[in-house]
């Protein structure tokens, strides 16, 4: 079989600095081809090169065989190459219906209104979403909005279809509707290109596996040749055996207690304890109101019910009263929540903390050397000190946020989605981190959909469902299967050592 | 400072070239009237522009700053006569008429940021519809006509504008103040680095715990009494006021924000180059009265091809940036 788009020796330099060094990576139609690396290992621009958003330094991309002829990204999907984005391209103000003919509309000197909805909802119901053709992208949640993106994607009959972590932001169910997608356009003789940090997906999905490390292709495996740990190995260049840290054991008295918290009208009836050096996980479905919750404790959302601070009651109605109790939240939503994408990484870092380095005038001095004892204790690689956060990789923006919320030095931290869209190395360096916390005597909360994750770091797991509370798990209850059965709500355990 | 690039000192260089034009088409440019007469033009404007600097910053706008000149002068004027009787041609008497004049501003800028922050209404539409409130209302009051200062009162007052320490004009001098203290502020204090994370971004310095509508009502308040400020200077210039006192300062006053470098949509701010946009335009209105070269009739046009030329400049620096 002969590869419809490859690239020979490619190689792409910014500046000085050479990022590809002398790629060979083909796809085949009917195929799944699986890219994975770290963060910053290269995926991106090659995906950028493929999709004919970004021209090579050197090499060369060959289309059917022949030099590719593409120059944009519009010329490339106009010859069949699509590419779904990490970032949604979609217009937030514009209907799914009209985002998916965004630039194709049907009709003539007047739009086909009826014609495109119908389309819109066959596509849609392909993908099993039930989402309404009219709906805006600005009011659908963001797994929603990914699969508006497949759908704009399935209705450009792709030849090849590149995919950048499309599973990132969707639930269980979404997934496996991804995946039959995926099978179908495979089976249809499509060539794809797929990319995730969840490597049981790759394992389950890809025919083919290419693993990247450093801008140079450091393995190739065709499907069954290559265990999950075999890929990350190969990924870092070193064993993961100990990814997560070792359990924490003794911990201090109740800092935080919550009863009968409630966020209306999402969330309602929740009461748990925290213990002083304890992580607790909270694990649960995307829109089960595990986000609504933590909004609701640090003062974002209006609530109802009982906070008790190390044993007094306290209200918190806004983020500078929670910081004033010690409480700190992360968000998960790191590029419109938590950073200031175009400022620097001193500008970020002070933001929340800004009454700390002096009044009136603020120490710039003050600031550059928090900024120093922050890169050092949270290792930012950052080519620049000055630099817009914006243009550091996804696992650095997040060690910028947890630098800013630690600079407030909270006693009780939230963290929501710790290691969403990062690479394995830097995710494990982040699970030290949170690790550390804990053993200095603070206490975490981790709200997170990455399984093994909620498995790994929490001493004990409260599982949400439709904003209620199915369970909490402790110690040797915390298994893989008795999660997912809470999460799903096959069976009910009761509500104990809440 | 770092990162000099053409576009941060486009502005400067064409502050400069303006100037040798200026002494190149006429010998009266360098003369201390003139010079003093384009600063003291300049400074109600500035006043208010640096004011505008901090309301943009955040991510606001306020299109009423004209009519609110115009109906705070109103209102001082009415106010001075009112209290003439009672209190007699003398110190005491302007400064109640000063009083009012910050009160009047400061009310109505906290009117507008009330509006903006608590009712939740666009900054355009809040102040687009008190841009209507303000100059009906002086032109109400002063049925269609003029607002006029008592003789004796104007008299006494005069030296506000025309009066001056070391030989340089009052308004100069409150305006260089204003421009060193917006600067201080933008720069180097919690407030200026609020306004920028604002208006880059509510949501996420609302996660980090600013008070985003605090901030946003504040620059308001501060906008409202710079234009209280501007006012208490220039009444003295004319001594009345009507119902086409201060018109279209807001759109100069925008306009040299814009010039300057800030970001119409937010979150970068620049008060120094607010001051040199105020000056900009005042110094392109000076050399048309002095030469005859363009009739001054086309001052607005050029004033607007400098206003589209500095955006554009603006749109080359931060496409820069993103790459």
């Amino acid at each position: 079989m002969t590869a419809i788009l490859a690239l020979h020796d490619i190689r792409k330099s910014f500046g000085p600095i050479e990022i590809l060094h002398g790629i060979d990576f083909a796809l085949h139609p009917g195929e799944v081809h699986a890219l994975i690396g770290e963060n910053g290992a290269g995926k991106s621009t090659i995906m950028k090169i493929l999709g004919g958003f970004l021209a090579a330094s050197s090499g060369q991309v060959l289309f059917e065989g022949k030099p590719a002829t593409y120059r944009s990204g519009a010329e490339a999907e106009a010859q069949g190459i699509v590419v779904i984005h990490q970032e949604f391209n979609l217009a937030a103000d514009l209907t799914v219906s009209q985002n998916i003919w965004l630039g194709r509309e049907m009709g003539g000197w007047l739009l086909d209104h009826k014609a495109m909805r119908v389309a819109t909802q066959a596509l849609l119901d392909q993908l099993e979403c039930r989402v309404s053709p009219d709906a805006r992208i600005r009011d659908l949640p963001v797994s929603d909005r990914q699969m508006v993106e497949i759908a704009k994607a399935l209705s450009r009959n792709a030849r090849v279809l590149i995919m950048d972590e499309p599973s990132a932001v969707l639930t269980g169910h979404e997934v496996e509707v991804l995946f039959r997608q995926i099978d179908r356009l495979r089976a249809q003789g499509v060539a794809l290109l797929y990319t995730s940090h969840r490597l049981d997906e790759v394992a389950h999905l890809a025919d083919r596996v290419t693993v990247l490390r450093d801008g140079a292709v450091v393995r190739q495996a065709m499907r069954g040749e290559m265990t999950e740990d075999g890929m990350a190995t190969a990924m870092v260049g070193r064993d993961l055996k100990d990814i997560f840290p070792p359990r924490r054991s003794d911990f201090g008295p109740v800092v935080l207690e919550v009863r009968d918290f409630a966020v209306p009208p999402l969330v309602s009836g929740i009461g748990f304890a925290l213990r002083k050096g304890e992580v607790l996980g909270i694990s649960g479905l995307v829109g089960s109101g595990r986000t609504e919750l933590a909004e609701g404790l640090v003062g974002l959302r209006r609530h109802s019910g009982t906070v008790l601070r190390n044993g007094a009651e306290t209200t918190i109605r806004s983020v500078a009263g929670a910081a004033e109790q010690g409480l700190a939240y992360l968000t998960e939503d790191r590029k419109e929540r938590g950073l200031l994408l175009a400022k620097t990484l001193r500008e970020n870092l002070t933001l929340s903390t800004l009454d700390r380095f002096g009044s009136p005038l603020v120490s710039r001095e003050a600031e550059e050397k928090a900024l120093t004892q922050a890169i050092s204790d949270f290792d930012i690689r950052a080519p620049k000190r000055d630099m817009a956060v914006g243009n550091l990789s996804g696992g650095n923006q997040q060690k910028v946020l947890l630098a800013k919320t630690m600079l407030a030095q909270p006693e009780v931290i939230i963290i929501d989605e710790p290691t969403r869209g990062i690479d394995i190395g830097t995710k494990s360096q982040i699970y030290h981190f949170i690790d550390r916390l804990a053993r200095e005597g603070r206490s975490v909360i981790v709200i997170s959909s990455d399984m093994p994750e909620i498995l790994g770091l929490s001493d004990r797991v409260l599982v949400m469902r439709q904003g209620r509370m199915a369970g909490v798990l402790d110690g040797a209850e915390i298994t893989e299967t008795a999660v997912v059965r809470l999460v799903m709500g096959t069976t009910e355990k009761a509500i104990e050592n809440a | 400072m770092r990162n000099l690039s053409l576009s941060t000192l486009g502005p400067l260089a064409a502050l400069i070239l303006l100037v040798i034009l200026g002494a190149w088409l006429n010998e009266n440019f360098y003369s201390a009237g003139n010079i003093t007469n384009v600063l003291a033009r300049s400074a109600f404007i500035g006043m208010i522009a640096v004011g505008m600097t901090f309301v943009i910053t955040s991510g606001g706008l306020d299109l009423s700053v004209g009519s609110m000149a115009a109906f705070i002068a109103g209102m001082m004027i009415l106010a001075m006569n009112a209290m003439l009787p009672r209190l007699g041609v003398g110190i005491p008497l302007v400064l109640a008429g000063m009083g009012v004049a910050l009160g009047v501003g400061l009310l109505a800028g906290l009117g507008n940021g009330l509006l903006i922050t608590r009712a939740r209404i666009e900054p355009f539409i809040v102040t687009l519809g008190t841009m209507g409130i303000f100059r009906s209302l002086v032109t109400w009051i002063a049925d269609g006509g003029t607002l006029s200062l008592d003789f004796g009162t104007r008299e006494f007052y005069r030296p506000v504008y025309y009066g001056g320490l070391f030989g340089i004009a009052w308004p100069i001098i409150v305006f260089a103040i204003i421009a060193v203290l917006g600067e201080v502020a933008m720069r180097h204090t919690r407030f200026g680095r609020y306004c920028e994370a604002i208006g880059s971004n509510d949501k996420v310095a609302r996660y980090s715990a600013v008070k985003v509508e605090r901030v946003q009502l504040w620059t308001y308040v501060i906008l409202g009494l710079l234009v209280g400020l501007a006012t208490i200077l220039y009444v003295p210039r004319l001594g009345s006021a009507s119902g086409s006192t201060g018109l279209l300062w807001e759109l100069e006053a925008i306009a040299a924000v814009i010039i300057g470098g800030t970001a119409l949509k937010g979150g970068y701010g620049r008060v120094w180059g607010t001051v040199v946009g105020v000056l900009i335009l005042s110094l392109i209105d000076n050399i048309l009265n002095l030469a005859d070269l363009v009739s001054p009739y086309l001052n607005g046009a050029i004033q607007g091809v400098i206003i589209v030329l500095a955006v554009v400049l603006q749109r080359g620096k931060s496409s820069a940036e993103g790459r």
